[in-house]
């Protein structure tokens, strides 16, 4: 929502672009991939299919990008798979990398937590940038690809399943017509239209917990440092989150009570009284501009299966999930570009059809890892019971003369999940005592030329110590030394190799390798049957 | 002790507040109070912890 005197899309700082519906014939011909929504995670899944050469159309009902800045905070991994997919440039320019955070307990601040960093990684922990802009520079990267028809104004309206694909009806300005696809991948948010026309709900436990979340544009001298007040003047009993964006905008959430109704919430006036005796809380006393505000609701929820026959779900259709992990966009990101190369894994033969079944347990894995951790961030911002406030109190009480009873109030922010035991990782080596394990993401090192990272293929990459100059079909081979600082964090001695998957996660690794068993390997991950 | 033990405490005592309910809660937090400071036997410690803990209170009562 934006202020009375403004439009929807009469941002302070983000110019909106118009797209037209598309030009279309007459008859569709069948295509291998429609990918429903063309928010952050439709358009990560269009570029990692276009990335192994996969044809798609990407239909999105509206007319713009998203609203308002919505999800802001972009963790390392999801910067690896922006990177990996060619299009991270814009984001490094333009977002503001931070590792810090600081709570504050009733004014006081009770901790100061850094998130892991090291000089030998290439990205930051995470990085704050609007909503908006994640999605203007996938666009770029989109609207570049040959491989990729996007179809703005283009309403899904109807779903039919059959044995070898599936019809889609999709409405435009000029009528509705039929769209024959092999294989949906439904990225339409939320409230998805596509889950309901397969019958299908978000389950899960509910518990409330509400934010507003509120955009101003103010000249206010703070780094980028994440802000948590607990019991705030400014809110009694309430957490207040404070983030900083790019463009002098600066995100303030603030917790609902439970006699505060969404629709008072959000009137402007209340908004902005709100958002007034924050930044008087918090020092500011120049001018600010209230730019666009909207109500989160903080209910973990997920389908029991993310993939329905030829249809799967990616990120907020599959699973919502709490405010304090920033683990809505991140995990979406990683959706998107796990079912991208598995699917263009399977239509070009490179995998057999059963790859695909390793899509759910790898991703709803790794969304109950999120509510796990953001089960444990929400009982201490948002108490539920009257023990539980009684020692959150305690702790944040404490925690001025303890810091390590301050460490209670760490929110967790994400790292990347660990697909353990999936049909498409390798059961591990247990000889290795160091480094990432199967199904974890790969560790980005400085190999002194550039960061692993930026010598990773397309496809599968295997790693190799010591003197291994294998060639293999499909596989990018580097190589590195057997001794030395990335042999010692990857645990790896001569003739050890790992091999990493196209979606950066570790799929198998020996202490001593041969080709065979890295062919062996493959073929049995991908149910090859050649 | 790891944060991991830390929490698994936390939890343990916001389950057995919820037990007692409001009237016994304060009773609860006493017995457990005698009994940790009757495991530690330092009378110093003690007495420090009691100072340490009051002096966090000076903002006005929880609820």
């Amino acid at each position: 929502m934006r202020p009375a005197d403004r439009g929807e899309f009469d941002s302070l700082y983000f110019e909106y672009p118009h797209f037209e519906a598309p030009a279309r014939n007459a008859v569709e011909p069948v295509r291998p991939v429609a990918i429903v929504g063309a928010g952050p995670v439709g358009m990560v899944a269009a570029l990692t299919l276009a990335r192994h050469g996969i044809r798609s159309v990407l239909l999105d009902r509206k007319e713009t990008f998203n609203d308002g800045s919505r999800a802001i905070c972009i963790s390392r991994s999801s910067f690896h798979i922006l990177d990996h997919l060619g299009v991270v440039a814009p984001f490094l320019e333009k977002s503001l990398a931070w590792t810090t955070g600081r709570s504050f307990y009733r004014g006081q601040q009770i901790l100061e937590f850094s998130m892991p960093d090291h000089a030998r990684e290439k990205f930051r922990p995470m990085y704050n940038l609007q909503q908006q802009y994640i999605e203007a520079f996938l666009w770029q990267a989109v609207e570049r690809s040959a491989l990729i028809e996007t179809r703005w104004q283009s309403e899904v309206t109807g779903l039919t399943s059959e044995p070898s694909q599936v019809r889609l009806t999709v409405k435009d300005p000029v009528g509705s017509y039929e769209l024959p696809c092999e294989w949906v991948i439904a990225s339409d948010g939320a409230r998805s239209p596509v889950r309901s026309m397969c019958g299908l709900r978000l389950r899960g436990e509910n518990y409330e917990g509400r934010y507003v979340i509120a955009d101003v544009q103010m000249r206010h001298d703070y780094p980028t440092i994440r802000r948590a007040l607990f019991d705030p003047a400014s809110r009694p009993g309430g957490t207040v989150l404070i983030h900083r964006q790019p463009d002098d905008i600066w995100r303030i959430d603030y917790q609902l009570r439970d006699d505060e109704s969404n629709e008072d919430a959000t009137r402007e006036e209340n908004v902005r009284a709100c958002v007034a005796s924050v930044l008087s809380e918090i020092g500011h006393s120049g001018d600010w501009a209230l730019e666009w505000w909207s109500v989160y609701s903080a209910n973990p929820l997920l389908l029991d299966d993310y993939r329905h026959g030829r249809v799967f779900f990616a990120g907020d259709s599959a699973h919502i999930v709490p405010i304090f992990g920033v683990r809505g966009l991140n995990n979406g990101i990683a959706d998107g570009h796990n079912i991208g190369w598995k699917l263009a894994a399977v239509l070009q033969n490179e995998a057999g059809a059963a790859l695909l079944d390793s899509y759910t347990p790898e991703r709803r894995g790794a969304t109950l890892d999120v509510f796990e951790n953001a089960t444990k961030s929400t009982r201490f911002m948002t108490p539920q019971t009257h023990g539980l406030r009684i020692m959150r109190d305690a702790a944040l009480s404490l925690a001025l003369t303890r810091p390590h009873v301050g460490g209670l109030a760490n929110p967790r922010q994400m790292t990347p999940y660990t697909y353990a035991d999936s049909p498409a990782t390798a059961a591990d080596d247990p000889t290795f005592n160091a480094g990432p394990r199967p199904g974890a993401m790969f560790q980005d090192v400085d190999l002194e030329d550039g960061f692993l990272s930026g010598r990773l293929g397309k496809w599968f990459t295997l790693l190799t110590f010591g003197d291994m100059p294998w060639r293999m079909p499909g596989v990018t081979v580097v190589s590195v030394p057997s001794d030395g600082e990335v042999a010692e964090i990857y645990g790896a001695a001569d003739g050890s190799a790992y091999l990493i998957r196209p979606d950066l996660h570790i799929a198998a690794r020996w202490r001593r390798a041969s080709p065979e068993s890295v062919e062996q390997c493959m073929k049995k991950l991908l149910w090859r049957r050649d | 002790m790891t944060e991991q033990e830390l929490e698994t405490i936390y939890e343990a005592l916001a389950s057995a507040i919820d037990f007692a309910g409001h009237k016994q809660s304060e009773l609860l937090l006493a017995k457990i109070a005698l009994a940790l400071s009757d495991e530690i036997e330092d009378q110093a410690i003690v007495l420090s912890i009691i100072e340490e803990c009051k002096a966090g209170l000076d903002a006005p009562p929880i609820d």
